[in-house]
């Protein structure tokens, strides 16, 4: 089974985030980047699928700057190929369907059965690329999966609703995942085993010039949450405390 | 994947340390595993593992994942009559064995993908590392910033830099240091992890791509001497670096500053508790017999009206504080495994002994033991210092 593993890298929330004044969006300069949790999850399922029934996974990543070390380490987790996309104006953020657009170009010469991608990323919570990028290409996309089971040709995926309801979907021929979690937490990989695929593995890659993306949304401004009024800390002994705790519960109407 | 035979996975712990060969030396006596403060709760503690090895059964021994129990405090190596490398051979190459396989607890992952990704295992900002220094009048010179050459480099380390209790201690230290007029200063946001402990993990190439950032770091500038408030740091430069190229001298700050007691006891006042007992931590004491166990001493006795008691298990004796060779991170699945923390042990025993402060040299040390005094219900009995601390409570009050 051979599966394509898409991964958008987004803010590391490490740092502090800044909004560049002149522009009213995320100051992108001086952001870090790192792999957005979800995909790192579909890239743990694709290879989970693999060790199961064999094929070949290969990772696709726009090259937002700074992916090399990650791409490396998805080699020494087990992927078989990584590709990194160029373009112009990647490393100042594009919007999902220009992504998509994008990935449709990129995915066109790689052969698949199936492609995972986190179900959706954290700097947007959009969730759309899996299904535009399905759209494009004419496959079935089934978001929110926490479970990817394929036999006797067959795919049947978990899908995970609100309120533990599940859902279990059988796909026909290539379609597209959005995961929401592998079946077991991503695997820690040693770092001699990163260094080595740095030595010995390649990063291909592969230019995408202009796409045309219909009904793009532009972010006309970013603001940081104001904080709010803080937590009142109760001071004095537990007497003191549980008296003063005792009146605000009433005031609050939790008490009567 | 494939699975070593006992006799490849022993090849690999006899090449681990230069003196792997004793490993064949094994008598079955069994004192490792007595000493061992978790060995009743491993399924293979390390006599037990010597003999699975040698009846082939190193399938048998990677199926159990008690392994990570080992707090890699050298009480089994300083014990062994024969003088295998226990900690540093055995059981941290076994564990190199689990991370390949995957066998590893989840909570420690975390921290080991924190450390490669951040330089620190908290998963803080490499840049805010120098942050805990911002609140003195007299800025802690960043060397990066100082520009001149320095006498002494500190090197904080994670948790001095970063755990907001351990900051404290490391607050103090650089009191001492401005009191003493010492010319100092840090590496800042161009320090990483020591590694050390990342090693005992079984991550030794981690420990390896962390070192090399701080020799990279510290060849850029002038100074005499290391000191750090971070036993496995010092363990680190001092048995670990010199691998790599790296040849500077190192001291832990309470060396350091029992070199300058003279100048130190008068400053100090009668005015801090009476009495202290110390806990030798093990990268200070018995690891790679480091035997820094009468400096920390030194200090302590020279504060007026501080009487210094000792607990049973002292210097080289000493039970670890269940953070060394990962511990730090796996409390969870410890606590899982063994339903108890020789934190707690330690915290009973300085009780025991009527001691007012439990005063410590590592910064694994205050908030474990401080969690500990907690978790024992001797809030208010108890204090957990630094003893740099100590030092600064008696001089500034």
């Amino acid at each position: 089974m051979d599966i394509v593993v898409l991964i958008k890298f987004v803010p590391d929330l490490v740092e502090d985030l800044e909004i560049d004044a002149a522009t009213g969006l995320l100051d992108r300069n001086f952001l870090r980047l790192m792999p957005n949790e979800l995909d790192e999850h579909a890239l743990e399922q694709a290879i989970i699928l693999k060790e199961r029934h064999g094929g070949r996974v290969t990772v696709l990543a726009l090259d937002t700057g700074d992916v090399d070390e990650a791409l490396y380490t998805a080699v020494a987790k087990g992927a078989d190929r990584v590709i990194k996309i160029t373009g112009d104006g990647f490393d100042q953020g594009l919007g999902n369907r220009r992504i998509a657009a994008i990935l449709r170009r990129a995915v066109g010469d790689v052969r698949f059965d199936l492609i995972l991608t986190g179900t959706q990323a954290v700097d947007d919570l959009d969730g759309f690329v899996g299904a535009l990028l399905a759209a494009d290409l004419g496959l079935p996309y089934v978001g929110y999966v926490t479970q990817v089971v394929a036999a006797d040709g067959r795919v049947v995926a978990r899908k995970e609703y609100p309120g533990g309801l599940n859902a279990e979907i059988e796909v026909n021929g290539p379609a597209v995942l959005g995961i929401q979690a592998a079946e077991r937490a991503p695997r820690y990989v040693v770092t001699s085993k990163v260094m080595e695929a740095m030595k010995s593995a390649k990063i291909e890659e592969l230019a995408v010039d202009e796409v045309s993306v219909e009904n793009e949304l532009a972010v006309s401004s970013m603001a940081l949450p104001e904080s709010g009024t803080h937590a009142e800390m109760i001071e004095g002994n537990v007497q003191q405390v549980a008296q003063k705790l005792a009146v605000l519960l009433k005031e609050r109407g939790v008490l009567a | 994947m494939s699975v070593a035979t006992s006799y490849e996975f022993l090849d690999k712990v006899i090449r681990a340390t230069p003196d792997g060969e004793k490993i064949r030396k094994c008598l079955q006596c069994g004192t490792c595993s007595g000493i061992c403060p978790y060995g009743f709760a491993m399924d293979y503690p390390p006599r037990s593992l010597i003999a699975a090895l040698r009846a082939d059964d190193f399938h048998g021994v990677l199926e159990s994942d008690t392994i990570w129990l080992c707090v890699s405090c050298f009480a089994c190596a300083s014990v062994c009559p024969a003088k295998i490398p226990l900690t540093r051979g055995l059981l941290a190459t076994l564990k190199t064995e689990m991370l390949v396989g995957g066998s590893i607890p989840q909570e420690l992952q975390a921290a080991l993908g924190n450390s490669r990704r951040y330089g620190n295992a908290l998963g803080e900002s490499p840049k805010k590392r120098a942050e805990w220094a911002k609140d003195f009048t007299v800025p802690v010179p960043v060397l990066s910033a100082h520009k001149k050459p320095v006498e002494v480099l500190w090197f904080v380390g994670d948790y001095a830099s970063y755990h907001p209790r351990a900051q404290q201690a490391s607050r103090a230290l650089a009191k001492l240091l401005f009191v003493l007029d010492v010319h100092f200063g840090i590496l800042g946001p161009e320090e990483n992890s020591d590694g050390d402990t990342q090693a005992f993990t079984g991550e030794w190439g981690l420990f390896e791509l962390l070192a090399r950032k701080n020799i990279q770091a510290m060849s850029k500038y002038q100074f005499k001497e290391i000191i750090t408030g971070d036993p496995h740091a010092y363990n680190a430069f001092k048995h670990e670096y010199p691998r790599l190229g790296f040849d500077r001298p190192v001291k832990h700050h309470t060396q350091y500053l029992a070199e300058h007691s003279d100048r130190i006891r008068a400053l100090l006042q009668n005015r801090g508790p009476r009495r202290v007992t110390y806990h030798d931590p093990c990268y200070l004491g018995r690891a790679n017999d480091n035997n820094i166990y009468e400096e920390p001493r030194q200090l302590l006795r020279a504060i007026p009206g501080l009487e210094l008691v000792e607990m049973s298990h002292n210097r080289a004796q000493s039970i670890c504080c269940g953070g060394g060779g990962g511990g730090m991170w796996l409390d969870g699945y410890s606590w899982e495994k063994a339903h108890t923390r020789t934190s707690e042990w330690r915290v009973k025993e300085a009780v025991a002994v009527g001691a007012e402060v439990l005063a410590v040299a590592c910064p694994y040390e205050t908030p474990r033991f401080e969690d500990a005094v907690k978790s024992t219900g001797n809030e208010g009995k108890l204090a957990v210092k630094d003893v740099a601390e100590l030092l600064v409570e008696s001089i500034f009050g």
